[in-house]
């Protein structure tokens, strides 16, 4: 009899031991948690939004942050030697009208896609790249992903950089802003998956080796280790599309342009961070 | 479009300074194990061989292998005594050698 009451003491001592010693153990931290540890994430979240630079390991952070690191600026080189080059019947260049770009083009980046009454068309910087190309300076337009091409939108974005995203959807850009936005929450491809049904059920959960992120548009173009190289936010639409073996659209179509105006919209008041770097 | 190679070297240092030098260039380092579309070998098309003179003399040089990522960068310490011109060099499979050169002013 006593043997046993000294059993049972000695059992439910333990398990109180056990208890504690389980209450005590440190909770495993999530990815997204250790992430944040960084404090040069602070600066890429506005209230429940966050960039991509959140989700990307700090080694990635690291090569974003400087300059001279990032090879994405192999490509603003590109667009800053083009600013001010002569091309086209015109005999003008960008510079000839706009000055210096650090100057002229400060913000404008973060307002793109715009509705344009000229063209009566939403544009894309792209287009409007090309549009000035054609029309102000007769000049050939640029493939959408041409060194060129990425090299001027990644220049002129630059120049808005930590300012935050501030497109219009009011006005007539609505019904644009209304196709993306629909756009963005139908099921499609062979997966039967939204944008949505990732970037906004499940961002800060694995996908593969992947950190699924918010999906924001505002690093774009981006320097993707993958790619190895700089590459346009269409481009990404096309690799997100093929994900769940949906047929992808062309860059520059309407519905990747009115896809991006949504996409912009989703990232209101974050900083512009282009060019970014992502795995 | 030919991308022109990034340099960072000070404009200027004391005698027996030791400076960071970085440089980046555009190159995308083909491994020569991927396949094209057409199923069969892409050749391998890499810079083998980066390297830095100062005055004429070596103060720097790297051997590249097909492991090395597209548009490699280096980032290197050098002592400098004199002011002089900093060679650049990189040289790929076919032989063609992209080269570049920063001055620095030593006191
Ligand atoms: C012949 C003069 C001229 C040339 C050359 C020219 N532009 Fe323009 N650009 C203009 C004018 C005028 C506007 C309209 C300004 C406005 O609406 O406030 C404009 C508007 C723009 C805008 C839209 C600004 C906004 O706030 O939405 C962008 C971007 C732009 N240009 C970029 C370029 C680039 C890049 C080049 C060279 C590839 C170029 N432009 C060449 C005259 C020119
Ligand atoms: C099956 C899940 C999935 C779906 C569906 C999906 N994506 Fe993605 N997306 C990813 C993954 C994985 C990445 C790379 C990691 C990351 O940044 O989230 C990514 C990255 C992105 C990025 C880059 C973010 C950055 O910071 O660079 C954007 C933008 C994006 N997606 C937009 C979209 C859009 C628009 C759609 C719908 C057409 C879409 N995605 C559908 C999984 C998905």
């Amino acid at each position: 009899m006593k043997r046993t009451i000294i059993r049972v003491t000695v059992a439910v001592g333990a398990s109180v031991l056990l208890a504690a010693c389980v209450a005590a153990a440190p909770k495993e931290k999530t990815a997204l948690e250790k992430r944040l540890e960084d404090p040069r994430v602070k600066n890429y979240i506005v209230g429940e939004k966050m960039t991509g630079y959140v989700f990307a390991t700090a080694a990635t952070r690291t090569v974003q942050d400087d300059d001279f690191e990032n090879p994405a600026f192999l490509w603003v080189d590109i667009g800053e030697e083009n600013w001010s080059k002569v091309d086209g019947a015109a005999g003008k260049s960008c510079a000839s009208c706009h000055g210096d770009a650090p100057d002229s083009m400060k913000g404008v980046g973060a307002t793109y896609p715009k509705y344009s009454g000229e063209t009566k068309k939403l544009m894309a910087l792209q287009h409007r790249i090309n549009w000035e190309r054609e029309n102000r300076m007769k000049a050939k337009p640029w493939k959408w992903e041409s060194d060129e091409m990425l090299g001027m939108t990644a220049y002129v974005k630059l120049q808005s950089r930590g300012m935050p995203v501030n497109v219009k959807i009011d006005g007539p850009a609505k019904p644009f802003y209304e196709a993306g936005k629909k756009f963005y929450n139908q099921r499609r491809g062979m997966l039967d998956m939204a944008c949505a049904n990732c970037h906004v059920d499940y961002p800060a959960t694995m996908i593969r080796s992947n950190l699924l992120s918010q999906g924001m548009p505002n690093g774009f173009p981006t320097y993707r280790l993958k790619w190895q190289k700089v590459g346009s936010l269409h481009r990404r639409f096309r690799g997100c599309n093929k994900q769940v073996r949906a047929a992808p659209y062309k860059q520059g179509t309407d519905e990747y342009t009115n896809l991006e105006l949504f996409l912009m919209d989703r990232a209101r008041d974050l900083p512009m961070e282009t060019p970014s770097v992502r795995m | 479009m030919a991308k022109k190679p990034r340099i960072k070297v000070p404009k200027s240092a004391k005698k027996g300074e030791q400076i960071q030098i970085k440089t980046l260039i555009s190159h995308k380092m083909e491994t020569g194990r991927r396949k094209g579309k057409d199923g069969k070998l892409i050749p391998r098309m890499i810079i083998n061989n980066f390297s830095c003179k100062f005055g004429g003399k070596e103060v720097f040089s790297a051997d590249m292998y097909p492991a090395i990522a597209a548009n490699p960068y280096f980032a290197f310490y050098v002592t400098v005594d004199k002011s002089g011109t900093f060679e650049f060099a990189w040289t790929d499979d076919k032989g063609k050698t992209v080269t570049a050169s920063k001055d620095i002013a030593v006191t």
